[in-house]
């Protein structure tokens, strides 16, 4: 136990490890906020779809600046998932491909070619090209500084923007046509969301790598789901589960050498999610049964009162006819 | 022989027995399952190896192929208890690469599996890495690997094809008949998860799904007959597998990307070009229609 204080203290104190962990924790804020809005509207593998587009826009980010810039990069990632959501949109939309297919198509043509320009950047063999591939897996263990400062700006904004905007949002993803009937300037609204949501993707990026972000905006947001009806408490609730598992992933693996940071913090989100399932207060599994025992002791409980009532009155009436 | 031959025949026949099983993921919707599938296998095939210290060993097809199911039951099961089905996917995957991830990671220095190896598979050495019995060599254990899934491949779908068509079109009709759709969809999905497998080693688990997805739906778009899908399928995946090569060759590129790249770049051109499915001819036919109209 006091082990366990003493690298939790040291947590707190060493200053690289406290930026690593802080800037894990925003990210999981923010996107766990974002992913509810993303869940409720059907579109949680969405995340994966972009975070695998996102390999080649960092590419060729990189070909084009010749430098390793992560504000570059983020921009050549966003753009390059809008253009992967644009394909997706113009697949579904314009043959009979189904929508999962559509996905899968782009999500793997797209990754296909980030991975190509890769191999072909690290065969080049340009020396200030090491560490792109950091981003298949994260690379939240040597982010720096300036590194979190960006993530923590870019989580601020995604948190500010969800909460500013919830009412509009929450309409957005339970009834849109209601919200465009109500005047609500749908798809502007429809936009900013994409936009934050491709966003937080590429945020995400940086911290857990391109194959597992998606875990991100899913885990915590199916989690919170399991204790709440409530859209707000859900937001909030995903965000902490985003926030703690981004602490227990930087924290676990500062502990043991070897272990990356974004699939240990995927790990935690998948335990808090385990955990959701059996005791969430709302749809949890334990919540369920007890729910059913004690629904079907009432219901025992009543048909024995009216069994007893009825034959009471049946008696009374027989007194009354006899 | 030379290398580029045990290349190319490693590739199309990961490429064949994806087409052929992916034909039945696109036609259920279930392309993003298969994507679910390829990643998961991942802690099963680490495991395997920390086991039994070899790759290609049949412990790791079936320790893969139970991680497989297990993906799949827990993505139902998950389904079941009120959560989208696209969300629990993206749950169970994305834990299950993680351990994976994890396990990779921790045993570095036992199992020689980098994880460069695990995103696109390192099919130039798999013509080095040969079978020998008896001091014959009997060629890449790759190539007897991937034959003997394909074979598997071939002779399950042959054997139960009226069932798996009836399933994959209508499930209902399927149960109604009496068809077990339960056994031949965890048969379906036992089948993607020993394909994954098998090529991981050529061409990653990610990128496997690649194979798993394009060219059936190259081949969506071209036909409405099953059996002629199933065929076109398998046939753009060995173009796409030379038409990669020639082009990895050229870029001195990864082969595996470049093999998806060549199959994105025909489903493109099915995608546009389609007789019956395409843009172009789509778009032939309305400006024909509203002429006559006009």
């Amino acid at each position: 136990m006091n082990g366990l204080w003493n690298s939790f203290s040291a947590l707190a104190s060493d200053p690289n490890l406290r930026w690593i962990a802080l800037g894990c924790m925003l990210l999981g804020l923010s996107s766990g906020m974002i992913g509810c809005f993303a869940y409720l509207r059907r579109q949680s593998l969405m995340g994966d779809t972009i975070a695998h587009t996102a390999l080649p826009g960092i590419c060729v980010a990189f070909l084009l600046s010749g430098t390793k810039s992560l504000p570059l990069f983020m921009l050549g990632a966003v753009a390059a998932g809008i253009v992967g959501t644009l394909a997706i949109r113009i697949i579904t939309a314009r043959s009979r491909i189904k929508p999962d297919a559509a996905m899968g198509i782009v999500l793997s043509s797209f990754f296909g070619v980030g991975i190509v320009l890769l191999t072909m950047i690290q065969h080049s063999g340009d020396g200030s090209q090491s560490g792109l591939d950091k981003f298949l897996f994260g690379q939240a263990a040597s982010m720096i500084g300036s590194d979190v400062q960006l993530m923590a700006g870019v989580s601020v904004v995604l948190a500010a923007a969800c909460t500013l905007l919830f009412k509009e949002f929450k309409l957005l993803s339970f009834d849109p046509a209601f919200a465009k009937g109500a005047g609500f300037p749908v798809s502007v609204l429809d936009f900013i969301l994409q936009a934050l949501f491709v966003t937080a993707v590429v945020a995400g990026i940086q911290a857990v790598g391109v194959v597992l972000v998606a875990a991100l905006l899913i885990t915590p947001a199916v989690s919170a789901r399991f204790w709440t009806e409530r859209l707000g408490r859900m937001l909030a609730l995903s965000g902490l589960f985003g926030m703690v598992s981004g602490l227990l992933g930087a924290w676990i693996s500062s502990q043991v050498s070897q272990l990356p940071t974004g699939p240990v913090s995927v790990l935690a989100a998948a335990a808090l999610f385990l955990v959701s399932v059996v005791f969430g207060t709302k749809r949890g599994l334990l919540t369920a049964r007890l729910t059913r025992r004690e629904a079907r002791r009432r219901l025992l409980l009543h048909a024995a009162e009216a069994a007893s009532s009825a034959s009471a009155s049946s008696s009374t009436s027989a007194k009354e006819a006899g | 022989m030379s290398m580029d031959f045990w290349i190319l025949l490693t590739g199309s026949l990961a490429a064949v027995s994806c087409a052929i099983l992916g034909c039945f993921l696109i036609l259920r919707r279930m392309a993003l399952i298969g994507d679910a599938i390829s990643h998961s296998v991942l802690p099963g095939i680490v495991i395997a190896y920390m086991v039994s210290g070899s790759r290609g060993s049949i412990l790791m097809l079936v320790a893969a192929a139970i991680m497989g199911l297990l993906c799949v039951f827990l993505i139902q099961w998950f389904n079941q208890r009120g959560i989208q089905s696209d969300a629990s996917i993206g749950v169970v995957f994305t834990a299950l690469f993680a351990i994976g991830v994890v396990l990779v990671s921790l045993n570095a220095r036992q199992v020689d599996l980098d994880l460069d190896c695990v995103l696109y598979g390192e099919i130039a050495y798999a013509a080095w890495n040969t079978l020998q019995i008896g001091g014959v060599d009997l060629g890449p254990r790759s190539v007897w690997l991937l034959g003997g899934t394909l074979l598997l491949v071939l002779a399950v779908i042959g054997t139960f094809y009226k069932q798996f068509k009836l399933c994959a079109f209508d499930p209902m009709l399927a149960a109604a008949v009496g068809i077990p759709a339960a056994l031949f969809h965890y048969l379906l999905m036992g089948l993607v998860s020993v394909a994954t497998v098998s090529s991981f080693e050529s061409v990653g688990a990610i990128l496997v799904v690649g194979l798993l997805v394009i060219p059936p739906s190259a081949a969506y778009l071209l036909t409405d007959r099953l059996g002629v899908m199933i065929g076109l399928s398998a046939l753009i995946g060995v173009a796409s597998t030379v038409l990669g090569y020639a082009l990895a060759v050229r870029l001195d590129a990864s082969i595996a990307g470049c093999i998806v790249v060549a199959a994105a770049a025909l489903f493109a051109a099915s995608f546009l070009l389609s007789p019956k499915h395409g843009l172009l001819s789509a778009k032939l036919r309305r400006s024909r229609l509203s002429r006559r109209a006009a």
